[in-house]
């Protein structure tokens, strides 16, 4: 808080000068009475590991072990008969096979995979989409559900109308469907779950953050649907209701444009708060992490303070907390 | 030729050091959560910041079908040095800069591995004391490794330079900037010190041949330590970031 003792040196000083400038700083002093500024020392360490045995790290360049009876996976090389680590992370055996896995890294797709991504172009019978991967993903024309239509060939029109279906800069759910062999995704979204997203937030992470599960798609108690994608990118909406999804298109569309509520934009604010700290403190998130942090997080009556680092820090700490009570059983 | 007043009659350099020490090295991982991979590094008085961003998809002009695209930027902050600079990045300096870091560390990267993609490296001096090229490289080498892109092994780099003391030569290591203006021989080496591989070498000002081998010797012997240091930064950021929930879903 040296802002505070600043202000306050000021303050004294000015009060000997003149009634004017006293009432100007007074506005000011109240303006950033709400302004914490840091020293750099004191600053929060987010890390809730409970660190009684860390695993081995490998660093890049270190030997693993020699090559004779070993086969090579991802962030491994040979060199000089020897299998060396090429990354920064810890060592996943199956069998003969050694992988290392970093910390963080781009997301590698595989199939089955749910994804959110936002459509980068419109191109000849496909599009373009970042999906946070080394490479941009392709949705190919054939692998989407076009309004009306159950199974149809596709027609020039419809080439044609790509791009009322899909816009640059909308942001899609879809699956993966294929893994070209350079690495760059095919998806599809031949599903009512997957398609276009209307109205939300979107928060990206990194994918290592993200368990692989059945299911990626949340209705959280608390009103608020959650779409995890695999790749890292999260998509929190309003809750839309079941049968909703069922019903006609028109029903859906008119759905979509209405203003969504003030307290409901506040939940989904709270949601993604509460990922945020998740994240900063590098824990795991599915919707269980999700929602035990959003229970802890009830006791701040305001959203805004979860964005404080020590409210996060406690949001994160109880939370694992709770997971590891949940583990224990 | 060695300056003749590097070295004091006691055998120390004009900071203080002893001809063999570096200077303190801070360093930190994932500074910002933006990039794919970010680091700062502090080497003495001299302050730079790192910032990786991808692989991600090339341009289709630069694109490659056989290696990943490297791609540097060294940029100095216009407050960074004694005298205010206008020109932060685009000048011949900065972009000689941005050419050799990208040699050094393109020396590193496993490039085989991506195709199509581009690797982005931006580097930002916020305090130049000399060794801005060493400080710069040895960043960019804990930013890749926060990024997760595969290298070979550690790129690290150091300066060497020759002071006299009565008859005799030492070799200096980790040159500092009054060092540097003392008009005194700099040797710069980029090296892969796992490997013992050489990624880039630079010198300035002329030295005797008889010289040449116990300044190379020195600076590399830097790299060596150099490495040590980002090692164990490394491992600490891992150790950090690592929760027990990681090591069950394996």
């Amino acid at each position: 808080m040296v802002s505070h003792h600043i202000i306050i040196l000021v303050y004294e000083f000015v009060v000997h000068n003149s009634q004017l400038a006293k009432r100007e700083l007074k506005k000011t002093l109240e303006m950033v009475s709400h302004v914490s500024i840091k020293l750099a020392s004191e600053r929060v360490n987010h890390s809730v590991a409970s660190n009684n045995d860390p695993p081995r790290f490998y660093t890049p360049g270190e030997v693993i072990t020699g090559i004779q009876d070993f086969m090579r996976g991802h962030g491994t090389y040979a060199e000089d008969d020897c299998l060396k680590a090429s990354v920064a992370g810890v060592m996943q055996k199956v069998n003969k096979l050694i992988c290392i896995r970093p910390l963080k890294s781009r997301y590698v797709g595989e199939i089955g995979d749910v994804v959110v991504g936002r459509v980068l172009e419109v191109q000849q019978k496909r599009w373009k989409v970042d999906t946070n991967s080394r490479l941009d993903s392709i949705l190919q024309l054939s692998s989407v559900n076009l309004p009306g239509g159950e199974l149809r060939r596709r027609s020039e029109e419809d080439e044609q109308m790509m791009r009322k279906h899909l816009q640059e800069g909308d942001l899609i759910s879809a699956e993966v469907q294929n893994v070209f062999s350079d690495g760059s995704l095919s998806l599809h979204t031949r599903s009512l779950k997957y398609g276009k997203l209307s109205q939300g937030t979107l928060i990206k992470v990194f994918p290592s953050l993200i368990k692989r599960r059945k299911n990626h798609f949340h209705n959280l108690p608390c009103a608020v649907s959650v779409i995890i994608g695999n790749n890292g990118y999260i998509w929190i909406s309003p809750h839309k209701s079941d049968i909703l999804m069922e019903g006609n298109k028109d029903a859906i569309e008119n759905y979509e444009i209405q203003p969504v509520g003030k307290s409901e934009r506040e939940t989904m604010a709270r949601v993604k708060n509460c990922i945020l700290a998740l994240v900063a403190s590098k824990m795991m998130l599915d919707d269980t992490s999700i929602m035990f942090a959003f229970e802890e997080s009830l006791k701040y009556d305001n959203v805004k303070e979860l964005l404080d680092p020590e409210a996060m820090l406690d949001v994160a700490f109880l939370t694992q907390h709770r997971i590891n009570i949940i583990a224990e059983e | 030729m060695p300056a003749a007043d590097l070295l004091s009659s006691q055998g120390l350099r004009l900071d203080g050091r002893r001809p063999n020490e570096l200077r303190r090295i801070r360093c930190k991982l994932g500074v910002f959560t933006q990039p794919d991979g970010s680091a700062y590094l502090e080497q003495g008085n001299t302050k730079v910041l790192a910032a990786v961003y991808g692989p991600h998809q090339a341009s289709k002009s630069k694109m490659s079908t056989e290696a990943v695209v490297v791609n540097c930027q060294y940029s100095m902050a216009t407050f960074s040095t004694g005298e205010r600079k206008n020109r932060p990045r685009g000048d011949r300096k900065s972009q000689e800069m941005s050419m050799h870091l990208r040699q050094a560390l393109t020396a590193a990267i496993k490039t085989e591995m991506y195709p199509r993609s581009q690797i982005d490296i931006y580097i930002e001096v916020l305090q130049a004391d000399g060794g801005t090229y060493c400080a710069s490289v040895n960043a960019a080498s804990l930013a890749l490794i926060d990024a997760g892109i595969p290298l070979r092994a550690y790129v690290t780099a150091c300066s060497a330079s020759l002071g006299r003391r009565s008859a005799t030569h030492e070799p200096l290591v980790d040159v500092s900037h009054i060092e540097e203006a003392a008009d005194g021989v700099c040797l710069t080496v980029a090296s892969l010190p796992s490997t013992g591989s050489i990624a880039l070498l630079e010198m300035s000002n002329r030295l005797h041949m008889d010289h040449f081998n116990i300044v190379l010797t020195r600076a590399m012997q830097g790299c060596r330590d150099i490495e040590v240091i980002l090692d164990g930064a490394v491992r600490q950021h891992l150790a950090e970031g690592w929760t027990k929930q990681d090591v069950i879903t394996i």
